[in-house]
């Protein structure tokens, strides 16, 4: 076997190594073809497919329906809807936009916290720096603000619309109270933000609002029947949402981490209930056809 | 006319957001009603008309027998959406280039601004305290009102009008609702451009004077009937309270029992869904402007006193 091997080896190692070179090069060339067929149809790769689980390349109907069912961004929306439904005129658009603005206000809220120490030193400061050393600083401190202004409105709208169309009744009185929170929340959201800038404009905006704390009845120390029962500046409502009896280093700890942390967090799960009663409620409510006085049933004896 | 105040109060970066709302909320005001008055008048149409209603499609939009019912959300909704998406953040975008958020000095707590406000969504609860005890105006009423708008679906037993604009079938609904909309909206707008130094009263454009004094009195409402025990001042008030509900208890109840629709809606409504509704019709949409028109016509401070709490 030794020998066999040796002699074999003195002419056989190069011939071997010639064709070893020969085929790698074959193989090589076969790849960097198939590497280039790859790139030009990135579909057929297994990184993309299992990134994307389902091919979508044809604009069919069943693709178009999977490629709102099989991506997880889109999924809240059903494959089809009503023709009527994406009129403008019907919706006015105002819960999207309430939805797009929260995620604008995540987005350069994240990027304000780089920037910011919720501290009585270091606010005001941060704010200076922000707006006066941080590239683009400002017009991230503008657009956070300005966006917060427009979801007030953009909030009410929504519930303007939503009572006008009736889109609150049977089945979606619970989907309208947890839009309610979510206003409610929206409002809380916007009010915390206030503070944190710690300038004359938020510490009196936030010392006139958390003043009537002080009034709230029974848990108020200048509350209708507060005092009898034990209320003191130092043990009221208004010492639990300040951290003291003043607006002061406690009070910004706290509205800076009801605002960046709780609140978001809260709006956040809120919204996802919001989201998913619309589709467990049918979607959207209208626009309906119709219905007359003459065809209304007669009331249910329970 | 101060014009230059007036622009210096309008132009006010954070108050930017209210003169939008008196363009935006009319705008979408006719916006909504003018598809309702569409809808109502399609719903006459075909209410006179039996047969017509057997067959039609029931919308106010274009259809055609064998059009399909659905469309596919992508394209047709997600183009949508993305073009909203582009337009308000281009909005935002100039909207944050032309204007810059406000920044006043460090917080100072020995220097009070006057007047010192709260965030203008506010401002209508803040200009409620004119009018009532921060109690009822910062405490009860907001509560009030979210525990009202969480009622509004339970207490509206009308079957009509689910899901499409319409004025006629709903005009009670519709009607609270407004006026809810519009007191809130004009209370801010009040508490913005017409309060000045000591939240007193300024015209729009009329300069504030900082050392303006107003030789007002407020009355309570038991001194002018000349009520001076404790006890006497706690049962009239009492009583003048518990009148004022009956009263416009009775004036909503002959609104909304008026026309033949409304009084079907509210033969379906139950006693329990009914006396909520009035309990906040009455308080909210009622009492509000009642007690702001006491305090304005009559400079009456308080209706009913007692040793706890006053209104």
């Amino acid at each position: 076997m030794e020998r066999e091997k040796g002699n074999r080896g003195g002419v056989g190692v190069l011939e071997r190594v010639r064709e070893e070179t020969q085929h790698l090069r074959v193989r090589l060339r076969e790849e960097l073809e198939e590497l280039k067929q790859d790139l030009r149809e990135p579909q057929r790769t297994q990184l993309w497919k299992s990134i994307f689980r389902v091919p979508h390349e044809r604009t069919t109907p069943r693709n178009r329906a999977i490629a709102v069912l099989a991506n997880v961004f889109l999924h809240l929306h059903p494959a089809r809807i009503n023709r009527d439904a994406v009129r403008y005129s019907y919706t006015w658009g105002m819960g999207g936009i309430s939805f797009y603005l929260f995620i604008v206000l995540t987005f350069t809220g994240v990027l304000l916290m780089f920037y910011y120490h919720p501290t009585k030193v270091q606010a005001f400061r941060d704010i200076l720096y922000l707006e006066h050393d941080v590239p683009f600083g400002r017009l991230l401190r503008n657009m956070h603000r300005w966006a917060a202004h427009l979801m007030v409105i953009t909030v009410w709208l929504h519930m303007f619309r939503v009572v006008l169309t009736g889109s609150y009744k049977r089945p979606r009185e619970f989907n309208w109270c947890v839009g309610v929170i979510l206003l409610v929340l929206t409002l809380l959201l916007s009010f915390t933000g206030y503070l944190l800038p710690d300038d004359q404009l938020g510490f009196w905006a936030v010392t006139v609002g958390t003043n009537m704390a002080r009034a709230t009845p029974l848990i108020g120390h200048e509350g209708p029947f507060g005092p009898q029962l034990g209320m003191t500046p130092y043990n009221d409502v208004r010492f639990a949402l300040l951290g003291g009896s003043i607006v002061d280093s406690n009070a910004l700890l706290r509205a800076y981490i009801w605002h960046c942390i709780a609140l978001p967090l809260l709006a956040a799960i809120f919204m996802g209930v919001h989201f998913w009663r619309v589709r467990k409620d049918g979607g959207i409510s209208g626009p309906a056809p119709v219905m007359l006085e003459s065809e209304m049933r007669p009331v249910r004896k329970v | 006319m101060d014009w230059y105040q007036l622009w210096q109060i309008i132009s006010a970066p954070d108050n930017v957001p209210i003169v939008g709302l008196l363009v935006i909320v009319p705008f979408y005001t006719w916006y909504g009603l003018r598809q309702a008055r569409a809808n109502d008048r399609l719903i006459q149409e075909l209410e006179a008309n039996p047969e017509l209603a057997k067959t039609h499609h029931r919308k106010t939009f274009p259809y055609k027998p064998g059009w399909p019912t659905e469309v596919h959300v992508w394209p047709y909704l997600l183009r949508i959406e993305f073009l909203a998406a582009i337009i308000v953040t281009a909005l935002l975008m100039v909207w944050s280039l032309t204007l810059d958020a406000p920044l006043e000095e460090p917080a100072n707590p020995n220097l009070t601004p006057n007047p010192s406000k709260a965030p203008w969504y506010f401002v209508g609860l803040q200009e409620m305290l004119v009018y009532f005890d921060p109690w009822f105006a910062g405490v009860v009423l907001p509560t009030l009102i979210i525990i009202g708008l969480m009622a509004f679906p339970y207490v509206d037993e009308n079957p009509l009008g689910n899901g499409y604009y319409t004025w006629r079938q709903r005009t009670v609904a519709i009607g609270a609702f407004l006026i809810g909309f519009y007191l809130w909206i004009a209370l801010i707008i009040v508490g913005t451009l017409m309060r000045g130094p000591g939240w007193m009263l300024f015209w729009p454009g009329q300069t504030w004077d900082h050392t303006r004094l107003v030789y007002e009195v407020n009355r309570n409402l038991p001194d002018i009937f000349g009520i001076t025990s404790d006890w006497g001042k706690g049962i009239f008030g009492f009583f003048a309270v518990l009148l004022f509900y009956l009263v416009s208890g009775f004036g909503i109840h002959k609104l909304v029992t008026r026309s033949p629709l409304n009084r079907k809606i509210y033969e379906r409504t139950s006693l329990i869904q009914y006396l909520v509704f009035q309990f906040f019709a009455i308080t909210i949409l009622v009492g509000l402007p009642a007690k702001i028109l006491l305090r304005l016509l009559f400079r009456i401070k308080y209706v009913w006193i007692t040793p706890w709490f006053n209104i």
